[in-house]
Protein backbone atom coordinates (compact mmCIF):
# COMPACT_ATOMS: atom_id res chain seq x y z
CA UNK A 1 0.00 0.00 0.00
CA UNK A 2 0.87 4.15 -0.16
CA UNK A 3 1.63 5.94 2.76
CA UNK A 4 1.35 9.53 2.24
CA UNK A 5 2.94 12.06 4.66
CA UNK A 6 2.79 16.26 4.58
CA UNK A 7 4.19 16.77 7.92
CA UNK A 8 7.64 17.95 8.71
CA UNK A 9 8.88 15.20 10.83
CA UNK A 10 10.52 17.69 13.87
CA UNK A 11 6.76 19.76 14.33
CA UNK A 12 4.71 16.55 14.27
CA UNK A 13 4.80 12.97 14.62
CA UNK A 14 2.64 11.84 11.67
CA UNK A 15 5.93 10.47 9.85
CA UNK A 16 6.92 8.94 13.16
CA UNK A 17 3.72 6.91 13.66
CA UNK A 18 3.73 5.81 9.48
CA UNK A 19 7.27 4.56 9.98
CA UNK A 20 6.32 2.33 12.78
CA UNK A 21 3.23 1.10 11.32
CA UNK A 22 4.25 0.61 7.73
CA UNK A 23 5.84 -2.30 7.21
CA UNK A 24 6.35 -2.65 3.89
CA UNK A 25 4.98 -0.87 0.57
CA UNK A 26 5.76 2.57 -0.20
CA UNK A 27 6.16 5.88 1.64
CA UNK A 28 5.55 9.33 0.01
CA UNK A 29 6.89 12.51 1.64
CA UNK A 30 4.84 16.04 0.17
CA UNK A 31 5.05 19.06 1.35
CA UNK A 32 6.54 19.98 4.69
CA UNK A 33 7.79 16.25 4.36
CA UNK A 34 10.55 16.65 2.25
CA UNK A 35 12.84 17.70 4.87
CA UNK A 36 12.74 14.24 6.19
CA UNK A 37 14.25 13.00 3.53
CA UNK A 38 17.51 16.05 3.20
CA UNK A 39 20.92 15.08 4.58
CA UNK A 40 21.84 16.90 8.41
CA UNK A 41 18.60 16.58 9.43
CA UNK A 42 18.25 15.17 13.31
CA UNK A 43 15.49 12.52 11.39
CA UNK A 44 17.98 11.60 8.66
CA UNK A 45 18.82 7.98 11.20
CA UNK A 46 15.18 7.29 11.35
CA UNK A 47 14.39 7.61 7.78
CA UNK A 48 17.85 5.36 7.34
CA UNK A 49 16.45 2.66 8.93
CA UNK A 50 13.54 2.64 7.20
CA UNK A 51 14.55 2.53 3.80
CA UNK A 52 15.06 -1.26 5.22
CA UNK A 53 11.86 -2.58 4.75
CA UNK A 54 9.66 0.57 2.66
CA UNK A 55 10.46 2.09 -0.29
CA UNK A 56 10.82 6.00 -0.33
CA UNK A 57 10.17 8.73 -2.23
CA UNK A 58 9.86 12.31 -2.34
CA UNK A 59 7.90 15.23 -4.26
CA UNK A 60 11.09 16.71 -5.80
CA UNK A 61 8.40 20.07 -6.52
CA UNK A 62 7.99 20.09 -2.85
CA UNK A 63 12.04 19.85 -2.08
CA UNK A 64 13.10 22.30 -4.49
CA UNK A 65 10.45 24.94 -3.47
CA UNK A 66 12.25 24.76 0.19
CA UNK A 67 15.73 25.27 -1.54
CA UNK A 68 16.45 21.15 -0.36
CA UNK A 69 16.88 19.93 -4.02
CA UNK A 70 20.40 19.48 -3.55
CA UNK A 71 20.57 17.30 -0.70
CA UNK A 72 18.56 13.85 -0.42
CA UNK A 73 19.13 11.19 0.96
CA UNK A 74 20.53 8.55 -1.01
CA UNK A 75 17.93 5.58 -1.58
CA UNK A 76 15.28 7.91 -1.65
CA UNK A 77 13.91 8.03 -4.80
CA UNK A 78 12.35 11.23 -6.34
CA UNK A 79 9.05 11.94 -8.44
CA UNK A 80 7.33 14.59 -10.08
CA UNK A 81 3.75 14.95 -9.88
CA UNK A 82 2.87 11.71 -12.79
CA UNK A 83 5.35 9.93 -10.00
CA UNK A 84 2.92 10.63 -8.03
CA UNK A 85 -0.36 9.62 -10.14
CA UNK A 86 1.02 6.33 -10.64
CA UNK A 87 2.27 5.57 -7.02
CA UNK A 88 -1.54 6.08 -6.36
CA UNK A 89 -2.30 3.61 -9.06
CA UNK A 90 -0.10 1.16 -8.86
CA UNK A 91 -1.05 0.62 -5.17
CA UNK A 92 -4.37 -0.80 -3.92
CA UNK A 93 -4.72 1.37 -0.88
CA UNK A 94 -3.45 4.69 0.47
CA UNK A 95 -3.36 5.65 3.84
CA UNK A 96 -2.47 10.03 4.21
CA UNK A 97 -1.06 10.74 7.66
CA UNK A 98 -2.51 13.96 8.34
CA UNK B 1 10.32 58.18 21.99
CA UNK B 2 8.69 56.45 24.94
CA UNK B 3 5.97 55.45 22.70
CA UNK B 4 8.25 52.58 20.81
CA UNK B 5 7.68 49.35 21.88
CA UNK B 6 9.55 46.17 21.51
CA UNK B 7 8.09 44.12 18.71
CA UNK B 8 9.08 40.42 18.01
CA UNK B 9 7.72 37.96 15.30
CA UNK B 10 8.63 34.44 16.28
CA UNK B 11 8.34 32.36 13.31
CA UNK B 12 8.23 28.74 13.90
CA UNK B 13 7.00 26.93 10.64
CA UNK B 14 8.46 25.89 7.37
CA UNK B 15 6.84 27.98 4.21
CA UNK B 16 4.68 26.85 1.96
CA UNK B 17 3.08 24.07 3.79
CA UNK B 18 1.01 26.42 5.73
CA UNK B 19 0.38 29.97 5.43
CA UNK B 20 2.02 31.02 8.84
CA UNK B 21 5.39 32.58 7.15
CA UNK B 22 4.24 34.49 4.48
CA UNK B 23 1.76 36.04 6.72
CA UNK B 24 3.84 36.87 9.03
CA UNK B 25 6.09 38.33 6.34
CA UNK B 26 3.03 41.00 5.49
CA UNK B 27 2.33 41.77 8.86
CA UNK B 28 5.93 42.57 9.55
CA UNK B 29 5.88 44.67 6.60
CA UNK B 30 3.03 46.67 7.49
CA UNK B 31 4.57 46.71 10.97
CA UNK B 32 7.43 48.48 9.85
CA UNK B 33 5.65 51.85 8.80
CA UNK B 34 4.91 52.39 12.40
CA UNK B 35 8.18 53.11 13.60
CA UNK B 36 8.68 50.61 16.17
CA UNK B 37 11.55 48.09 17.19
CA UNK B 38 10.84 44.68 15.34
CA UNK B 39 12.67 41.61 15.77
CA UNK B 40 12.45 38.42 13.59
CA UNK B 41 12.92 35.43 15.24
CA UNK B 42 13.32 31.89 14.06
CA UNK B 43 13.44 28.73 15.39
CA UNK B 44 12.17 24.96 14.99
CA UNK B 45 11.22 25.16 11.33
CA UNK B 46 11.02 28.36 10.89
CA UNK B 47 14.76 28.89 9.96
CA UNK B 48 13.54 27.03 6.71
CA UNK B 49 11.82 30.08 5.51
CA UNK B 50 15.50 31.89 5.43
CA UNK B 51 16.93 28.81 3.17
CA UNK B 52 19.19 30.14 0.30
CA UNK B 53 17.70 28.77 -3.55
CA UNK B 54 13.75 28.18 -3.06
CA UNK B 55 12.64 27.53 -6.27
CA UNK B 56 8.56 27.16 -6.36
CA UNK B 57 7.69 27.05 -10.02
CA UNK B 58 7.06 23.11 -9.17
CA UNK B 59 4.74 23.47 -6.49
CA UNK B 60 2.79 27.12 -8.61
CA UNK B 61 2.78 28.95 -5.66
CA UNK B 62 4.72 32.41 -5.42
CA UNK B 63 8.26 32.00 -4.09
CA UNK B 64 8.36 34.81 -1.19
CA UNK B 65 11.74 34.34 0.01
CA UNK B 66 13.66 37.12 -1.92
CA UNK B 67 11.00 39.41 0.34
CA UNK B 68 13.59 38.55 3.05
CA UNK B 69 16.18 40.42 1.67
CA UNK B 70 13.79 43.72 1.16
CA UNK B 71 13.74 44.08 5.02
CA UNK B 72 16.59 45.98 5.35
CA UNK B 73 14.80 48.45 3.41
CA UNK B 74 12.21 48.70 5.59
CA UNK B 75 14.83 49.08 8.78
CA UNK B 76 13.82 45.92 10.05
CA UNK B 77 17.22 44.69 10.63
CA UNK B 78 17.18 42.40 14.04
CA UNK B 79 17.16 38.75 12.81
CA UNK B 80 17.61 36.23 14.83
CA UNK B 81 17.64 32.44 14.32
CA UNK B 82 18.01 29.85 17.05
CA UNK B 83 21.81 27.60 16.21
CA UNK B 84 20.15 24.39 18.00
CA UNK B 85 17.13 24.68 15.39
CA UNK B 86 19.87 25.35 12.35
CA UNK B 87 21.79 22.24 13.63
CA UNK B 88 19.03 19.78 13.76
CA UNK B 89 18.63 20.40 10.59
CA UNK B 90 21.70 20.62 8.63
CA UNK B 91 21.90 23.84 8.32
CA UNK B 92 24.33 26.29 8.66
CA UNK B 93 24.36 30.51 8.61
CA UNK B 94 26.16 29.92 4.83
CA UNK B 95 22.74 28.47 3.44
CA UNK B 96 20.79 31.38 4.59
CA UNK B 97 19.60 34.35 2.18
CA UNK B 98 20.13 37.00 4.62
CA UNK B 99 22.79 38.29 7.60
CA UNK B 100 21.45 36.95 10.61
CA UNK B 101 22.71 36.92 14.44
CA UNK B 102 23.07 33.41 15.60
CA UNK B 103 20.96 32.88 19.08
CA UNK B 104 21.65 29.83 21.61
CA UNK B 105 17.98 28.71 22.88
CA UNK B 106 18.87 30.40 26.16
CA UNK B 107 19.93 34.09 24.47
CA UNK B 108 16.56 33.81 22.59
CA UNK B 109 14.50 32.93 25.64
CA UNK B 110 16.14 36.14 27.25
CA UNK B 111 15.53 38.02 24.31
CA UNK B 112 11.91 37.00 24.47
CA UNK B 113 11.17 37.94 27.71
CA UNK B 114 12.28 41.53 27.27
CA UNK B 115 9.83 42.39 24.63
CA UNK B 116 6.77 44.32 24.71
CA UNK B 117 4.76 42.19 21.99
CA UNK B 118 5.66 38.92 20.65
CA UNK B 119 3.43 37.62 17.64
CA UNK B 120 3.45 34.13 17.15
CA UNK B 121 3.64 32.32 13.71
CA UNK C 1 -12.91 40.14 -13.53
CA UNK C 2 -12.27 43.19 -15.39
CA UNK C 3 -10.22 43.73 -18.24
CA UNK C 4 -8.94 46.60 -20.56
CA UNK C 5 -8.13 46.87 -23.94
CA UNK C 6 -5.52 48.56 -25.56
CA UNK C 7 -4.64 48.70 -29.71
CA UNK C 8 -6.58 45.25 -30.36
CA UNK C 9 -4.93 43.41 -26.86
CA UNK C 10 -6.51 42.24 -23.93
CA UNK C 11 -5.70 42.65 -20.67
CA UNK C 12 -6.86 41.51 -16.87
CA UNK C 13 -7.42 43.47 -14.01
CA UNK C 14 -9.00 43.48 -10.66
CA UNK C 15 -11.86 45.89 -9.49
CA UNK C 16 -9.19 48.31 -9.10
CA UNK C 17 -7.86 48.24 -12.24
CA UNK C 18 -4.15 47.06 -11.22
CA UNK C 19 -3.19 43.95 -14.18
CA UNK C 20 -3.90 40.76 -12.50
CA UNK C 21 -0.89 39.48 -14.66
CA UNK C 22 2.52 41.04 -14.52
CA UNK C 23 3.97 39.62 -17.38
CA UNK C 24 1.13 40.85 -19.41
CA UNK C 25 3.08 44.95 -19.00
CA UNK C 26 4.02 46.60 -21.79
CA UNK C 27 4.58 50.23 -22.44
CA UNK C 28 0.78 50.72 -24.77
CA UNK C 29 -0.97 49.53 -21.17
CA UNK C 30 1.28 51.49 -19.28
CA UNK C 31 0.13 54.31 -21.07
CA UNK C 32 -2.99 53.76 -20.85
CA UNK C 33 -3.59 53.13 -17.57
CA UNK C 34 -1.60 57.04 -17.00
CA UNK C 35 -4.49 58.08 -18.80
CA UNK C 36 -7.08 56.81 -16.73
CA UNK C 37 -4.76 58.22 -14.04
CA UNK C 38 -4.66 62.10 -15.78
CA UNK C 39 -1.16 61.79 -16.08
CA UNK C 40 0.83 61.68 -19.38
CA UNK C 41 4.05 60.22 -18.63
CA UNK C 42 7.61 62.07 -19.29
CA UNK C 43 10.85 60.66 -18.85
CA UNK C 44 10.82 61.48 -14.89
CA UNK C 45 7.32 59.08 -14.81
CA UNK C 46 9.44 56.30 -16.86
CA UNK C 47 12.02 56.62 -14.48
CA UNK C 48 9.97 55.76 -11.41
CA UNK C 49 8.43 53.25 -13.20
CA UNK C 50 11.40 51.49 -14.45
CA UNK C 51 12.82 51.58 -11.05
CA UNK C 52 9.33 49.71 -9.15
CA UNK C 53 9.52 47.19 -12.05
CA UNK C 54 12.90 46.14 -10.81
CA UNK C 55 12.32 46.56 -6.84
CA UNK C 56 9.77 44.52 -7.12
CA UNK C 57 12.09 41.65 -10.19
CA UNK C 58 14.36 41.77 -6.73
CA UNK C 59 12.19 41.47 -3.85
CA UNK C 60 8.91 40.74 -5.13
CA UNK C 61 6.78 42.65 -3.95
CA UNK C 62 6.00 46.51 -4.22
CA UNK C 63 7.54 49.33 -2.00
CA UNK C 64 5.40 50.95 0.50
CA UNK C 65 6.37 54.96 0.11
CA UNK C 66 8.62 55.70 2.39
CA UNK C 67 10.88 53.21 1.30
CA UNK C 68 10.68 54.04 -2.28
CA UNK C 69 11.51 57.64 -1.43
CA UNK C 70 14.55 56.37 0.48
CA UNK C 71 15.57 53.60 -2.73
CA UNK C 72 14.90 56.21 -4.91
CA UNK C 73 16.91 58.87 -3.04
CA UNK C 74 20.19 56.45 -3.08
CA UNK C 75 19.28 54.58 -6.77
CA UNK C 76 18.82 58.74 -8.41
CA UNK C 77 19.62 60.98 -6.56
CA UNK C 78 18.95 62.90 -3.35
CA UNK C 79 17.00 65.47 -4.97
CA UNK C 80 14.59 62.83 -6.28
CA UNK C 81 14.25 60.95 -2.99
CA UNK C 82 11.54 63.27 -1.51
CA UNK C 83 7.72 63.11 -1.28
CA UNK C 84 7.63 66.39 -2.76
CA UNK C 85 9.14 65.25 -5.87
CA UNK C 86 6.95 61.61 -6.06
CA UNK C 87 4.00 63.32 -5.09
CA UNK C 88 4.88 66.01 -7.83
CA UNK C 89 4.91 63.32 -10.50
CA UNK C 90 2.06 61.05 -9.24
CA UNK C 91 -0.51 63.29 -7.09
CA UNK C 92 -2.63 60.56 -5.56
CA UNK C 93 0.02 58.49 -4.59
CA UNK C 94 3.26 57.09 -6.01
CA UNK C 95 2.26 54.20 -4.30
CA UNK C 96 -0.54 53.30 -5.53
CA UNK C 97 -0.78 55.39 -9.20
CA UNK C 98 3.11 54.82 -10.21
CA UNK C 99 2.36 50.64 -8.99
CA UNK C 100 -0.65 50.66 -11.14
CA UNK C 101 1.16 51.80 -14.16
CA UNK C 102 4.26 49.51 -13.86
CA UNK C 103 1.73 46.71 -13.46
CA UNK C 104 2.44 45.95 -10.01
CA UNK C 105 0.38 44.86 -6.99
CA UNK C 106 -0.90 47.44 -4.69
CA UNK C 107 1.85 48.13 -2.19
CA UNK C 108 1.29 46.13 0.81
CA UNK C 109 -0.17 48.06 3.79
CA UNK C 110 -1.17 50.38 1.24
CA UNK C 111 -5.18 51.24 1.54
Amino acid sequence: MLHIVNKSPLENSSLESCLMVAGSGDVLLIEDAVYAATTGNIFEPKLRAALGKVKVYVLQPDLDARGMGDRLVAGVTSVDYSGFVDLTTTNNTCQSWL
Amino acid sequence: MSDIKKFMFVNRKAPYGTIYALESLEVVLITAAFDQDVSLAFLDDGVFQLKKGQQTKGIEIKNFSPTYRALEGYDVEKLYVMKESMDARGLTEDDLLVPVTVLSSTEMGALMDEQDVVLSF
Amino acid sequence: MATIEVSGKTYETDEEGYLVNLGEWDMDVANYIATTESISMTEQHWEVINFLREYFEEYQIAPAVRVLTKAIGKKLGAEKGTSEYLYALYPYGPGKQACKIAGLPKPTGCV
